[in-house]
């Protein structure tokens, strides 16, 4: 069972063969150069920034190779949309994308930023939505896909432990507000949209302070 | 339409007719965001409950030590993987299939065992108790033995069941609303090429595109839904109707009663023709077996039949999966005399 090809079929794009034919080995060597662009924002260790009240940039250290890819492709092909992203993404030929992903995924995961100060309140409703979900609005737990301790499983379900708060937050904003759309099957917009500003918050904060990899 | 809610009348704790409005409305409330995601609203004689939370548990007035029980019973029910080798020879957690902690509606709540129980089941054609019923699933969904009746572990998984039927009148005449997996119609006629193709787009992200499911780090994230690693032959989630019902009012996770009615049933058709480990009443013999099991369940399965797509018999294997025995003895006929 080769695995891209699931992911494709799952996604509908089975059928673009450009596509089928990006899957080329990515070298985390040469990506370390292709990134030297990336850490103006991204930083040099990967880690991404917190900015308050500005656009965060997120931790690609220790992301799964693959995820890292899909999204490349998605900023290139305006499937998912960011300005100060996009000329990044669009820099980037097929072999530099999988070069850059297997970079990323190689570095050790650093830890989120965002969640301090929160109070106990917001930190234990926070943890209850990533833990057990509030199925009184059918929200899922956010550890149902992204897996242990929200620290990723598979290619489809990035690691959000230790992400940065802001970065959440905007995220799930944007898919709320149907601004994001990239995800497998609307599997995340599904949830999402259940989501009230405040839950919202909530477990962006809490995400933020926790672990971003096992041990 | 608060009228219709005959809950309000059930509850023990309504003694206040102010109380008694404020239950009416979050009743209500209950069944406006399940009509939103697609549930069906209840029938005028139905009997709607709310179950308690976890968090609703802290509050309660309840000796702190059943407390400590009841939150191990939750803890077993979510985190079944604990018995891993000892109960549970597969990937499930029994909130695998009992989604929402037990608790929700239209996806097998567990509570109402608790209010009507001791009954006959026809599946092992004798009266049964929470914990032969509890003792059901260990031994065919999670391909298993079940804890020994009145260990601590049973003891827990019963506490937290019952708990969860607080208030409930035992034995309550009327129907209970979401109870089960109800089925939706099923249609004219069932595609294996399109429940396959349904499955890939629509479930292989998660199971798999052979229904291993994933694990990560010893832990189950998403269950198999056929294989070693998922229920055995004997689990009423084989049954077609049952799976078809599972399927559309639960899956894609997130996403309850996004399928269609026709969708719903041939993915649950194609998962009923994939192999799993041998039913535990299995008695050596394909057709025997199915001959002492036909009527209470395997009319509704496809096990001792050949797949249309290559003529492989179903179930005629001795494939225990991950045990090494066949059985537990909790499988035996009972005659109280
Ligand atoms: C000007 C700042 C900036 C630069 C430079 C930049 N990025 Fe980004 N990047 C962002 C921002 C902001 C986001 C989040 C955008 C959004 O909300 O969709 C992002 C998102 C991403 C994501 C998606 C992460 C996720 O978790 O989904 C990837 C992958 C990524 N960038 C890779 C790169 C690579 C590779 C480069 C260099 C070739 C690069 N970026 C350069 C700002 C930048
Ligand atoms: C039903 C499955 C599912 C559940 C439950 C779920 N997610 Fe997601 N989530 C996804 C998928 C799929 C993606 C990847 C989207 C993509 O491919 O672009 C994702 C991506 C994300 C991202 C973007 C990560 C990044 O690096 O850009 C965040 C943040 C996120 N999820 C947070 C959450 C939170 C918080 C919860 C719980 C409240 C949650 N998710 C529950 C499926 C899910
Ligand atoms: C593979 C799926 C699956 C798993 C895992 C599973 N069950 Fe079940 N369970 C079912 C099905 C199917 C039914 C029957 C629903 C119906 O009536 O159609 C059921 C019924 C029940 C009932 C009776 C509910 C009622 O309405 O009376 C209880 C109690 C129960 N299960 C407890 C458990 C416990 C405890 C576990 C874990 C040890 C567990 N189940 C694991 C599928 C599963
Ligand atoms: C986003 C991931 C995801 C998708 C997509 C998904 N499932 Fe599931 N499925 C789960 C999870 C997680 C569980 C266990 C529930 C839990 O642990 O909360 C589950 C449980 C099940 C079960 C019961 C346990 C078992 O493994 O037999 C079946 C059957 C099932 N899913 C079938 C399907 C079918 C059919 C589809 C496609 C229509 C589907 N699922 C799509 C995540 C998913």
């Amino acid at each position: 069972m080769k695995k891209i090809p699931g992911i494709l079929a799952a996604l509908g794009l089975a059928t673009c063969s450009a596509y089928v034919l990006a899957e080329v080995d990515g070298d985390a060597e040469r990506g370390a150069a292709a990134a030297g662009v990336c850490a103006a924002c991204h930083q040099a260790d990967g880690s991404g920034k917190n900015v308050p009240g500005g656009e965060s940039w997120p931790r690609l250290a220790g992301l799964d190779a693959a995820y890292i890819a899909k999204q490349l492709h998605d900023y290139q092909s305006g499937e998912r949309s960011n300005a100060s992203m996009m000329p990044f993404a669009n820099m980037l030929n097929e072999q530099q994308i999988a070069d850059v992903a297997a970079y990323y995924a190689s570095l050790a995961a650093t830890q989120g930023s965002g969640g301090e100060g929160a109070d106990e309140t917001t930190l234990k409703r926070g943890k209850q939505l990533a833990e057990r979900g509030d199925w009184s609005s059918y929200v899922v737990s956010c550890k149902s896909c992204h897996g242990p301790g929200n620290q990723g499983a598979g290619e489809v379900f990035p690691g959000i432990a230790g992400q940065h708060a802001g970065y959440i937050e905007t995220q799930l904003q944007a898919w709320k507000a149907g601004a994001r759309e990239n995800d497998t099957q609307d599997l995340m917009g599904s949830i999402a949209r259940r989501m009230s500003d405040d839950d919202i918050h909530a477990v962006s904060v809490w995400l933020a302070r926790q672990n971003s990899a096992a041990n | 339409m608060i009228r219709k809610l005959t809950y309000a009348a059930l509850s023990g704790t309504l003694l206040f007719s102010a109380n008694a409005l404020a239950e009416d409305e979050i009743t209500q409330q209950y069944i406006d965001t399940l009509a939103e995601l697609g549930y069906p609203e209840p029938k005028e004689s139905e009997l709607v409950h709310i179950p308690p939370t976890m968090e609703d548990l802290e509050d309660a007035s309840l000796h702190p030590e059943l407390k400590r029980v009841i939150r191990r019973g939750y803890d077993l029910f979510t985190n079944t993987q604990q018995l891993r080798g000892e109960n549970v020879f597969n990937n499930m957690n029994c909130s695998s299939c009992h989604l929402g902690e037990g608790r929700m509606p239209f996806s097998a709540p567990i509570w109402p065992a608790a209010v009507t129980l001791p009954n006959f089941r026809g599946k092992n054609a004798h009266v049964n108790n929470l914990e032969e019923r509890i003792a059901g699933c260990f031994t065919y969904s999670m391909n298993g033995k079940p804890p020994e009746y009145g260990s601590d572990n049973m003891v827990a998984l019963s506490a937290y069941h019952q708990w969860l039927a607080t208030d409930v009148p035992m034995y309550p005449q009327q129907p209970i609303y979401g109870r089960g997996f109800p089925a939706p119609e099923r249609p004219e006629e069932l595609s294996y090429a399109r429940g396959e193709a349904a499955f890939q787009e629509k479930c292989s992200a998660c199971h798999g595109n052979n229904g291993e499911g994933l694990r990560v780090d010893d832990q189950t994230v998403f269950p198999a839904t056929w294989g070693d690693m998922s229920n055995n032959w004997g689990a009423g989630i084989v049954r077609v109707f049952t799976a078809a019902g599972f399927i559309k009012n639960n899956m894609p996770l997130g996403q309850p009663n996004s399928l269609d009615d026709q969708e719903a049933w041939d993915i649950a058709y194609y998962m009923s023709n994939q192999e799993r480990p041998q039913d535990p009443r299995y008695t050596g013999d394909i057709k025997e077996t199915l001959e002492q099991t036909r009527e209470p369940f395997h009319k509704h399965s496809m096990y001792g039949q050949a797949r249309e797509t290559d003529g492989h018999v179903l179930g005629d294997h001795s494939n225990l999966g991950e045990k090494s025995f066949l059985k537990p003895d909790t499988v035996r006929p009972r005659t109280f005399e």
